[in-house]
């Protein structure tokens, strides 16, 4: 059998998966970047976190751009994931395709709201 | 299609209920499997942890509503049936950045080895169930 991998694959034009991995890798650095920011802000505010607190956090605005940039990864990490759990487990051609179509509504709905609620403030 | 890809084998006699149970997973598996269903609760869950995020930010009336939905509840679900969830979410989330960040090293530093698959996935549940402990412990009020 020829080798039809690594420098010798054939290349159809089709997609490998590459850069979905890679958008998996970045946007979750970025998540965990954030998650590094916020959780400082709130172990180096003096004093107990009331509503002031924690709004202020997310009222500047460069932590308002952080955190609309963090919800957008978000949309597009946990649509790589599920995407992969949809099709391990669904073999279905139908059933996966309402999965696939309803992941997309459930997550840009919440991505939606998120920013409603992120850019109230 | 290649000649392999054609006559590769199909395992289709696993029973979920029978074989599962007696299967013995590796522990980087249960970090692998566990990294799947935290991802899944917290994609279930994420109305849930949108609203907790919108009524904690909204006002002090909606931060006020909020905490008093942990402490006597909110409608007919009760405080610590809301810690509980929370807890569950905490769990989730510690999980899935820790053995997240297990895969970032692992890509980046090449580190492909069994025993490090092994030790890593021993210091990701050790950590992630650690710190939820500390946190529930800390939620529930028991220090």
């Amino acid at each position: 059998m020829s080798v039809n991998y690594g420098s010798k694959r054939i290349v159809t034009g089709a997609g490998y998966g590459f850069r979905d991995w890679l958008a998996q890798r970045v946007t979750g650095t970025l998540m965990a970047l954030f998650t590094v920011i916020l959780l400082a802000q709130v172990i180096f505010t003096a004093g107990p976190i009331g509503y002031e607190e924690w709004a202020g956090i997310f009222a500047s605005q460069w932590m308002k751009v952080l955190t609309f940039s963090v919800i957008l990864s978000l949309l597009y990490h946990v649509w790589v994931g599920m995407r992969d759990i949809w099709m391990d487990y669904i073999k279905p051609v139908g059933v996966r395709l309402v999965l696939h179509v309803f992941t997309l509504v459930w997550l840009v709905g919440c991505a939606g709201w998120a920013v409603q609620a992120l850019w109230r403030l | 299609m290649t000649e392999l890809a054609r006559k590769r084998p199909e395992f289709r006699n696993i029973n979920a209920l029978k074989d599962l149970p007696n299967y013995r997973l590796p522990v980087a598996g249960v970090v692998s499997i566990l990294h799947r269903i935290s991802g899944l609760l917290m994609f279930v869950l994420m109305p849930l942890i949108i609203w907790l995020f919108d009524n904690s930010i909204t006002s002090e009336i909606s931060f006020a509503r909020l905490s008093a939905a942990f402490n006597v509840g909110l409608g007919f679900v009760p405080g610590w049936f809301m810690k509980l969830v929370a807890l569950a979410l905490i769990w989730a989330y510690l999980h899935h950045f820790i053995a997240g960040l297990r895969h970032l090293y692992m890509d980046v530093c090449h580190a492909v080895t069994k025993e490090f698959g092994k030790s890593s996935a021993i210091v990701t549940l050790t950590l992630s169930i650690g710190l939820t402990a500390v946190l529930g412990a800390k939620m529930f009020g028991l220090y």
